[in-house]
């Protein structure tokens, strides 16, 4: 009988296209996903006189460089940003490559776009030149992010060299509370093991907290595997996954169907497969969650209070610390529910899908903005754009003084020109809350989209329980 | 790829955690080419006060420290974003080895596939030798990548480990495009197999 083998194997081994004796992996890419910021990818081709070998098998669609005011690419202000999502639409026509471009039905941030399309699919090894690639793992693929180098290998052969990463599973048991979500499932990870706590690893997050998350919450928490040092993190293939993929445009369709369910039936980890780490949590423990500092490690329960430097263990950490309590404006002791914000932001590709804009919205309906806070929703997709104005959720939110704004990556990077001032205090639902990454100064804490509705309503962070028992 | 085998140059020291490509290259300067010199981006506002500034307590603006091709960091140096400038704001700003604890895994990547050595040495290690390069600034530390040690500033000598592969590509200033290209055969036979069980 052969050794139980883990899911990851399971994919890693179906891509392999060849090992040298020196443990390098030639590996195939079922799928390569490109945004606006790979341009540098295509000018190495140019150099190199070489051209995309497997187009069919690249999507692309710009995100990052898109206004999130207008539709139209002359709407874009910045010429340097206009030109990154020019040049994706001149390269992906130059090369037969299928784009979602701006106005496309199915334009949006890449992450959001490769799993509501049906291109991101159980058994997949999917590749694209950005961290939080890790997001498609939800689905059951292999999916990690790589640099513009790599993208520029892709292209060229459709492969990439790699060394087997080591395996972490991560079981959350038990039942999540009420307004607990997979941001919340995996700020508590982070902070339990720390941002470079599954570095060299690929997690496998299980356990029946994991499997009783929706389809949007695996993807959540699948996104932010990298914000805990992880190369890739992927939830096991069930029912919810084939829910979720049945009838999207690129998901497979009548007898091609069932064979797939029935070839992705297969890939869950064998019983009594090996991993090289194991960690569990307490699900049913597990509060909503805020961070205070600037690693997304910095985490605590909305019930908590920002920590003395005094207090930590070593003089390392208290320097850190320091400097943290110093960026983010904040004094040792204060309750985090005491902590006032100047704005909310709900979207990025951690936290734009409809369920978090429904979230959100539930949150939002009856309230009004606190007087002072700019409050931004900015869908993840044009699809979920769509779904959520079906539902009136725009109106809710417009009602209630939120801006509804148009898909793309926005604020969570701000490199579209979507910034915070400084010393303003973001309650984000996006995935990083490092110095300056929503503009220079700008102090960011990460939180679920209906924590961060209730941030906007309340003027500062409030626990959405308490509020919405109101 | 530009060749590494052995480097003895000024160090300097980061002593911080979780340093991400955030801070070594500010996502407003991602829309530059390569061709642009990234060293006017590298850690554009971290060495910079609030009023714009220059800081000149900030390391690599200090004058002993301006020479320095080789940085020490503390762990997950490096976390966080794909972004390939980061590699290449060093890489301008003439550092071609970082040595911390731990990296960002995506980092340690690019950095090996652009010509800057990613050196893990222990947590202990690493401490030490920042500690010698505050005690003695512009203090310089050899790498000798064949024999895969670290010299530090007291003599003492660290062994590291390193991928042979990205060894090898290093010490040779390879690419793995050709390399790849002497695999044609087994890509085109795996993506034949792999075509027909997975219809797009």
């Amino acid at each position: 009988m052969d050794a139980p083998r883990t899911l990851f194997e399971k994919i890693w081994s179906r891509h392999r296209v060849l090992e040298r004796e020196d443990g390098q992996t030639l590996l195939y890419v079922g799928r390569h996903l490109l945004h606006d910021g790979g341009a540098t990818a295509f000018d190495v081709l140019r150099r190199r006189g070489l051209t995309p070998r497997a187009p069919e098998r690249i999507f692309a669609t710009p995100d990052h460089y898109v206004s999130t005011a207008g539709r139209r690419v002359e709407e874009i202000e910045d010429p340097r940003h206009r030109e990154m999502v020019e040049k994706l639409a001149r390269n992906t026509a130059e090369h037969g490559i299928r784009q979602f471009g701006l106005g496309d039905p199915n334009q949006g941030i890449v992450h959001v776009v490769g799993p509501e399309t049906g291109l991101s699919q159980p058994g997949l090894l999917i590749v694209c030149g950005d961290s939080h690639t890790s997001t498609h793992g939800a689905l059951g693929a292999l999916a990690f992010g790589i640099g513009s180098t790599e993208v520029a290998h892709v292209l060229a052969t459709q492969t990439l060299w790699q060394r087997k990463p080591r395996s972490m599973r991560i079981a959350v048991e038990g039942r999540l509370g009420p307004q607990v979500t997979g941001k919340d499932v995996i700020l508590a990870i982070i902070a339990r093991i720390g941002a470079a706590g599954a570095t060299g690893h690929v997690i496998e997050y299980a356990g029946s907290a994991i499997r009783g998350l929706s389809m949007e919450g695996r993807l959540t928490l699948c996104n932010m595997s990298i914000e805990a040092g992880g190369r890739a993190g992927m939830v096991a293939p069930d029912e919810t996954t084939y829910a979720y993929l049945e009838g999207r445009p690129f998901s497979p369709r009548g007898a091609d169907w069932d064979a797939a369910v029935a070839r992705w039936r297969e890939l869950p980890s064998d019983a009594g497969a090996a991993f090289d780490a194991e960690v569990t949590l307490d699900g049913s423990a597990i509060e909503p969650m805020v961070t205070w500092g600037n690693s997304p490690e910095d985490a605590l329960p909305i019930g908590g209070a920002v920590p003395d430097p005094d207090a930590a263990p070593d003089a390392e950490r208290r320097a850190q610390m320091r400097r943290m309590l110093d960026y983010m404006g904040l004094a040792p002791g204060t309750r985090l529910t005491d902590i006032a914000i100047d704005r909310s932001f709900i979207g990025s590709c951690t936290n734009a899908r409809i369920e978090d804009l429904r979230a959100a919205a539930a949150v939002a309906a009856g309230r009004r903005v606190a007087p002072g806070v700019t409050a931004w929703v900015v869908p993840g997709s044009e699809p979920v754009k769509r779904q959520a104005e079906a539902e009136g959720l725009h109106e809710v939110f417009r009602a209630a003084g939120f801006a509804w704004r148009e898909p793309g990556c926005s604020m969570c990077l701000g490199t579209n020109g979507d910034i915070a001032a400084p010393g303003e205090r973001v309650a984000s639902t996006s995935n990083r809350n490092f110095v300056g990454r929503q503009g220079p100064g700008a102090r960011t804490h990460l939180l679920s989209p209906a924590m961060a509705a209730a941030a906007a309503v309340t003027g500062r962070f409030t626990d959405v329980r308490r509020l919405l028992e109101g | 790829m530009e060749a590494f085998r052995h480097l003895d140059a000024v160090a300097v020291p980061l002593p911080q955690p979780n340093i991400d490509t955030d801070r070594i290259i500010p996502a407003r300067f991602l829309s530059r080419p390569r061709e642009v010199d990234h060293a006017q981006f590298l850690f554009h506002d971290a060495r910079r006060g609030p009023d714009g500034g220059q800081d000149p307590d900030f390391p690599l603006n200090r004058p002993e420290w301006q020479p320095a091709r080789i940085i020490v960091a503390g762990r997950n140096f490096a976390c966080g974003s794909s972004r390939e400038s980061a590699v290449w704001a060093l890489f301008d700003a003439g550092f071609r080895c970082a040595i911390a604890p731990s990296f960002g895994d995506i980092f340690r990547t690019n950095g090996t596939k652009n010509g800057l050595l990613p050196v893990v040495l222990p947590a202990e290690a690493v401490e030490a030798i920042m500690a010698m390069l505050e005690a003695e600034p512009g203090a310089r530390i050899a790498i000798d990548l064949p024999a895969q040690t670290v010299t530090a500033p007291d003599g003492s000598v660290h062994g590291f480990e390193i991928d042979p592969f990205a060894k090898h590509c290093l010490l040779e200033g390879l690419d793995d495009f050709g390399l790849t290209a002497g695999y044609e055969e087994e890509i085109a036979a795996f993506e034949r197999r792999y075509g027909r069980e997975n219809r797009l």
